[in-house]
C-alpha cells in the first residue's frame, strides 16, 4: 500500500538530485536554473502529499504559493543570464565576483 | 492495485528524468528531461487528488518556465563543452554532499517511523470541502482565508516581470525605429523648400 512516506521518499530523492545538480554542474548556470527548480518540484511533492495526508488543503495554497515564485525566479534569473552572456560572451559562473556592479 | 502501479510508475520515470537532467551532456536535453519529470511529479499529485496544483505544474512549468529554458538555451551560442570541464572534478565533492542529505532525510524518516512527533492535527478550518472537488474547495479558501497572499503572490509576479523586462531591455542606437508624433506633426509647408541653383552650380542637401 502506498503511503506519504512513499512520497517522501520520492520527494527527498528529487530534492538531493537538485543538490547534486548544483554541485556537479557548477560552471553552467542554465543547469544550476534547473536543479533549483528540481528541489522546489520536490518541494511542493512534499506539501501536496502532507496536504493530502492530513485532509487539509493549505499544503496545495502553499504549493502554488511556491509555484509562483518559483516562476518569477527562474524569470528574473533568465533574465541576468542573458545580460551576463551579453557583457561577457560566457556563462561560466566561477568568475562572477568580477560582475562588481 | 492500478494505484500502486500508476505510483511506482510515476515515481520510477520522474526520479530517473530528474537525474537525466542533472546528468545530461545537452542543456536541451537537460531541458527535455526536466519537462518528462515535471509531467510525472504532476502525475504524483493527481494520485493523491491534487488536480489542480497537477494541472497548474503542467501548465506553468512546462509550457512556460521550461519553454522559457529552451528559448534561453538556444538563444545564447555558448560552447557548452568547455562548461562541463568541472564535472569530473566537482563529483567527489558534490557526491559526497548530496549522500550526506540523503542519509539526513533517511534518518527523519526512519525516526518518523519509529513515532512521529504530535505537532497537533489540523483544527479543519483548511478541511476540503464535503462533495465540492479539488478546484472548488482549492477556491474556496484561497479566495476567503488566503486572499491577501494571493494579491501577494500576483504582485510578486508583477515585480518579476517588470524586473525582467527593465534587465534585458536595451536601447540599441543603430535601429531605425518609426516615430510617429513626429510624423504626424509633419506639415507641407517645414518637409518641402524651394531652391533656385545657378546654372552648373547644383544644390547642396
Amino acid at each position: 500500500m502506498i503511503g506519504v512516506e512513499h512520497y517522501v521518499v520520492v520527494s527527498s530523492i528529487l530534492f538531493v538530485l537538485g543538490v547534486l545538480g548544483i554541485f556537479l554542474n557548477r560552471k553552467n548556470v542554465i543547469i544550476i536554473l534547473m536543479a533549483i527548480e528540481l528541489i522546489l518540484l520536490a518541494v511542493n511533492l512534499n506539501l501536496v502529499a502532507f496536504s493530502s495526508f492530513l485532509g487539509d488543503l493549505t499544503g496545495q495554497i502553499f504549493a502554488m504559493f511556491v509555484l509562483t515564485v518559483a516562476a518569477g525566479e527562474a524569470a528574473v534569473g533568465l533574465a541576468i543570464l542573458v545580460i551576463y552572456f551579453r557583457g561577457r560572451g560566457t556563462i561560466a559562473v566561477d568568475d562572477v565576483n568580477r560582475m562588481k556592479g | 492495485m492500478i494505484q500502486v502501479i500508476a505510483f511506482y510508475l510515476f515515481a520510477t520515470l520522474c526520479i530517473a528524468a530528474g537525474a537525466l537532467t542533472i546528468l545530461a551532456r545537452n542543456p536541451v536535453h537537460s531541458v527535455l528531461w526536466l519537462i518528462v519529470a515535471f509531467f510525472n511529479a504532476a502525475g504524483l499529485m493527481v494520485l493523491v487528488g491534487a488536480e489542480f496544483i497537477a494541472m497548474l505544474l503542467v501548465i506553468v512549468y512546462v509550457g512556460a518556465v521550461a519553454v522559457l529554458f529552451l528559448f534561453v538555451v538556444m538563444m545564447l551560442d555558448i560552447d557548452f563543452a568547455e562548461l562541463r570541464a568541472g564535472f569530473i572534478r566537482n563529483f567527489p565533492l558534490g557526491f559526497a554532499l548530496a549522500l550526506v542529505l540523503l542519509m539526513e532525510l533517511v534518518l527523519g524518516i526512519g525516526a518518523y517511523r519509529a513515532g512521529a512527533l504530535k505537532l497537533g492535527t489540523p483544527d479543519g478550518t483548511a478541511a476540503p470541502l464535503a462533495g465540492a472537488n479539488n478546484i472548488e474547495a482549492i477556491g474556496a479558501l484561497l479566495y476567503s482565508r488566503y486572499l491577501f497572499l494571493f494579491e501577494a503572490a500576483g504582485l510578486v509576479l508583477l515585480v518579476a516581470m517588470i524586473g525582467a523586462i527593465v534587465l534585458t531591455h536595451r536601447q540599441r542606437s543603430d535601429v531605425r525605429g518609426q516615430n510617429i508624433a513626429k510624423q504626424n506633426a509633419r506639415r507641407p509647408d517645414e518637409a518641402t523648400h524651394n531652391v533656385k541653383p545657378e546654372v552648373g552650380k547644383g544644390v547642396s542637401l
